[in-house]
């Protein structure tokens, strides 16, 4: 038992005060720091769960589990699960307003424990006792792996010095892979195995993602559910790690002190026995990490590598860039979704539209006011992914070609770069020598995910700048 | 009579005071006696099995591929390991009868008949997982390059599932036509015998009306060359092709160039293994002891041991080149396969598939039925674990850490591969009472010249 804890009530930035609580897009919505669905919970530091014996841990179908604690004050206790959240200050626990709630909502709705119990007052924190109780708490987490296990081809950040003052071959250095034991650039012809698509004339559609922009807030999860009909899938099948979102926000907290010190710590590893130590501490989070944020989508490769395995040439190339999905081709083998490096692809595990079992927005004429009819509503057996809207790019395109007129820079949208408040998002058509993405493309921050694989992606990332001398 | 001339120190592959007569009596005698109580118990149980599997994949093609355990990032599980399982055991027969044919390899007659069948058994089990493992499964035919009228979608061949299904149809096809060649002159012995007309007719039918007149044989001679001749390149092609679905991929782990070759010895490895298991059993049952001799055993065991190594050289190489790649990703994919949360597998990998069988170099053990029979179901389970580890190990810790999860399987992924274990003894079981199950044709062919009794009187 512990008492006298700092208790934060904090509004989830998916469900906030729990208005809309029985709109199953919000509940499926990942919290950017924790990345639980369906759920509240406890956070506690990792010094406090230590002392109260306390754990997460992963069960045989990675799934996460957490322990129960019953939370009390004067007047009420509670039992609420347990989410050892690092940069938890120790001595203080935290729990999101909003769930718990009970009335007119249907039975798969309802989770969560209210605690609007504890609060009292517009304090900014409530003292509480806690004390571990038995059984373990079944989350439904989308990222069970927190650390980014130092690999520097994921994120790529600089400090504001360094950024200001070095080159931009010091702090994002052109990727290089060896040929024949000779260094080559990846960008190099010389280390290409397949031909080009010729891109010269007609749109081809970039999207670039700013990570100095980015604050995971997730208006682009929610906005790609809305646009293209992502079914939700509930708390249940999202525990089996089979959620559907098109667009992801990974979190990743550093296991050293820094983002980068993971990355020294990785390389510096020598002979096996220190390898496997340096890999090992690497999968934990720091208590006082750092964080960054990545949002992930289809990145429409230009060598996709889903492309080349599909037996039935259900997903192949746009003319503009797209990697596509020709759903009623799918037959379901699953591979391209195996091979491909980010594992953005979803597939219809189950019948989620029009099914009881799945008793969300889809089976239901209410719910089902939700659904764009632009866009199809996948069935089971099929994968799916990303578009790159391409509803609505199409949909640019013909009314300029109504109107008789070239389609304007900036008139090119994607659900998720429209949702962007922070505008780190920025999609539009690289053969426009005019256009925003161009000049962002050939900026010095530029860079693409896992570029030493030779994909060639579509979507683009910015280089995250920290304001701090050195990182 | 050169051809029935052999050097006194080769062992004689028919042991006993047989006569020509004596092996039909014995090969037809499964087939014309009925089937004891034992046979109806194990078949039962196949049965049993069987029909479970049947409705797991009933509930699976109804329900959707979400009743197993797969998820987003392990998107294959104990489908493909099944699948390539059940393909990596069907190896054995082809290279039994045609490999060892072409190279006259006389010790193959015993055994080939039902190494054969073996081998079109679990081609049959390996054929269902592609086809279950689909989201849409009514669907599959869109797997063949077939003229359409979807405008003009055609398969996509980049894809090495396609060139699978092009490499196990001709496999399958290629295998029955050769075993059923092979059968023409067995059927027709039996058929001979046959006292009742439904019989008669039943066997009539099922050898092609086979004379006996020489030309018959001259052809029989001829095409079976010419399969054989056929069927030694599928040996190597067909696991070849399966390891492309693995080392043309782009993840760690599965984007590996020594696959092919490696597939092709483990496959040959668990092939032999499984007709190690089934010979054991069935040179007992029904009395076969004089044709599936210790000396046969043996030399499958040696096989097993030799392919069971290069299988662990390829191991280790595979250790030693994501070291020496200095690809980050590679190197972790083998530190997580060996040390990660799927360690055990590894370990039941590498003990049943490296260690276990290098006891054969001793000749005490390799003469060793009891032995033997254990070592041959160590293997398979041992081969099994293999593709779980190239899998799922691989895939649920690829690039992303963010998209890293585990895989666990439901009570539908075992009861599919319980019910093809099942479907594979039903058929199996049903074989051994109707087919002749020993080549006796060819055995009749070697009596003269490896026969035990024969041997015997030119020595004196």
């Amino acid at each position: 038992m512990m008492s006298d804890l700092d208790l934060v009530l904090y509004t989830k930035t998916g469900l906030g005060d729990g208005q809309q609580s029985s709109n199953p897009w919000l509940q499926e919505f990942p919290d950017p720091i924790t990345r639980v669905t369906w759920d509240n919970y406890l956070t506690v530091s990792y010094e406090d769960a230590e002392r109260l014996g306390l754990e997460n841990y992963n069960v045989s179908n990675g799934a996460l589990n957490g322990s129960y604690v019953n939370l009390s004050n004067d007047n009420s206790t509670i039992k609420v699960p347990v989410i050892i959240q690092p940069g938890q200050t120790p001595g203080t626990v935290g729990l999101s307003l909003g769930y718990g709630k009970t009335q007119a909502m249907s039975e798969e709705m309802n989770v969560g424990v209210n605690a609007y119990r504890f609060y009292d007052d517009f304090k900014r924190v409530h003292k509480v006792t806690l004390t571990k109780v038995k059984g373990d708490h079944e989350f439904a987490c989308i990222q069970l792996h927190n650390t980014m296990m130092g690999r520097d081809e994921i994120i790529k950040e600089t400090s504001y010095e360094e950024f200001i003052e070095e080159d931009k071959s010091v702090w994002n250095p052109t990727v290089m892979v060896s040929k024949n034991h000779i260094e080559t650039k990846v960008t190099s012809k010389e280390v290409d195995i397949w031909r080009e698509f010729d891109r010269s004339t007609g749109h081809h559609f970039n999207l670039s993602i700013d990570l100095n922009k980015c604050n995971g807030c997730g208006a682009c999860v929610i906005a790609c559910h809305a646009e293209n009909n992502v079914p939700v899938v509930g708390k249940e099948e999202v525990r089996k790690s089979r959620d559907m979102h098109w667009i992801r926000i990974d979190r990743y907290y550093s296991s050293q002190d820094t983002i980068r010190g993971d990355v020294e710590a990785k390389d510096e590893a020598s002979g096996f026995r220190e390898y496997r130590a340096t890999q090992t501490k690497l999968e934990k989070a720091s208590a006082n990490p750092q964080v960054v944020f990545q949002p992930i989508s289809c990145m429409h490769c230009n060598h996709a590598p889903c492309e080349t395995v599909c037996p039935v040439a259900a997903t192949s190339h746009g003319r503009e860039g797209q990697n596509q999905m020709a759903y009623n081709r799918c037959v379901g083998t699953r591979y391209c979704a195996n091979n491909c490096p980010y594992k953005v692809r979803r597939f219809n595990w189950f019948q989620y539209s029009d099914n009881d079992e799945f008793d969300y927005n889809m089976n239901n004429d209410l719910g089902k006011m939700a659904i764009n009819p632009d866009v199809n509503v996948r069935s089971r057996g099929v994968m799916e992914k990303c578009s790159l809207c391409i509803q609505m790019t199409q949909k640019v395109k013909l009314d300029a070609k109504k109107e008789g007129r070239r389609v304007r820079d900036g008139e090119f949208k994607t659900a998720c770069s429209e949702s962007c408040d922070d505008n780190a998002m920025v999609f539009g058509d690289i053969n426009d020598r005019d256009s925003e993405i161009l000049k962002v493309k050939d900026g010095d921050r530029t860079y693409r995910v896992l570029e030493s694989i030779g994909t060639k992606p579509n979507v683009i990332y910015q280089v995250k700048i920290r304001n701090s001398k050195k990182i | 009579m050169s051809s029935h001339y052999e050097a006194p120190v080769r062992k004689p592959l028919v042991l006993g005071d047989k006569s020509y007569g004596d092996i039909s009596n014995d090969i037809a005698r499964p087939v014309e006696t009925p089937p004891n109580t034992d046979w109806w118990i194990a078949f039962s149980i196949a049965m049993v099995a069987f029909l479970w599997g049947l409705g797991c994949m009933a509930y699976t093609i109804g329900t959707g591929i979400g009743t197993w355990g797969l998820n987003k990032t392990v998107g294959w599980a104990w489908d493909i390991t099944n699948f390539v399982w059940w393909v990596g055991i069907g190896h054995a027969g082809t290279l039994i009868s045609a490999v060892l044919l072409l190279f006259r390899q006389k010790w193959r007659m015993g055994i080939n008949r039902s190494a054969e069948a073996m081998t079109i058994f679990s081609v049959i089990q390996a054929g269902l997982f592609p086809i279950i493992h689909m989201g849409r499964p009514w669907l599959a035919y869109w797997l063949f390059p077939i003229p359409n009228q979807f405008g003009s979608l055609w398969v996509n061949f980049n894809s090495p599932l396609l060139w699978d299904v092009f490499a196990i149809s001709t496999y399958l096809t290629v295998s029955l036509v050769f075993w059923w060649t092979g059968l023409l002159p067995d059927f027709a012995m039996i058929r001979d015998r046959a006292v009742e007309p439904w019989r008669k007719k039943i066997y009539s039918l099922l050898s092609f009306g086979w004379s006996g007149r020489a030309k018959d044989w001259q052809r029989f001679e001829e095409v079976s060359l010419v399969l054989a001749g056929l069927a030694t390149p599928l040996v190597l092609s067909v696991h070849t092709i399966v390891s492309f679905d693995f080392a043309t991929s782009v993840i760690p782990g599965w984007h590996t160039t020594i696959f092919p070759p490696y597939f092709v010895a483990g496959a040959i490895f668990s092939g032999f293994a499984m007709v190690q298991t089934l010979l054991i059993i069935m040179r007992k049952v029904s009395r076969l002891e004089s044709y599936i001799t210790i000396q046969h055993i043996e030399m499958m065991n040696i096989v097993i041991m030799i392919t069971g190594s290069i299988v662990g050289c390829a191991y280790i190489t595979e250790l030693f080149i994501a070291w020496y790649s200095g690809v980050e990703y590679e190197q972790y994919a083998f530190l997580n396969r060996a040390t990660g949360p799927y360690w055990w597998a590894y370990f039941l990998m590498m003990s049943c598939n490296v260690v276990s069988p290098q006891i054969m170099w001793v000749k005490k053990i390799r003469t060793n039925i009891i032995v033997s029979f254990v070592i041959s179901i160590v293997v398979n389970v041992g081969m099994w674990f293999e593709r779980f580890v190239i899998i799922v190990t691989s895939l649920h810790r690829d690039y992303l850490p963010s998209s890293w999860t585990m895989f666990s399987p439901t009570f539908i992924d075992i009861g599919i591969f319980i019910g093809t274990i099942g479907f594979f003894f039903v058929l199996f079981l049903l074989y051994a009472r109707s087919f002749p199950v020993v080549a006796q044709a060819e055995i009749k062919s070697i009596l003269k010249s490896s026969g035990e009794n024969y041997k015997k009187l030119r020595d004196k």
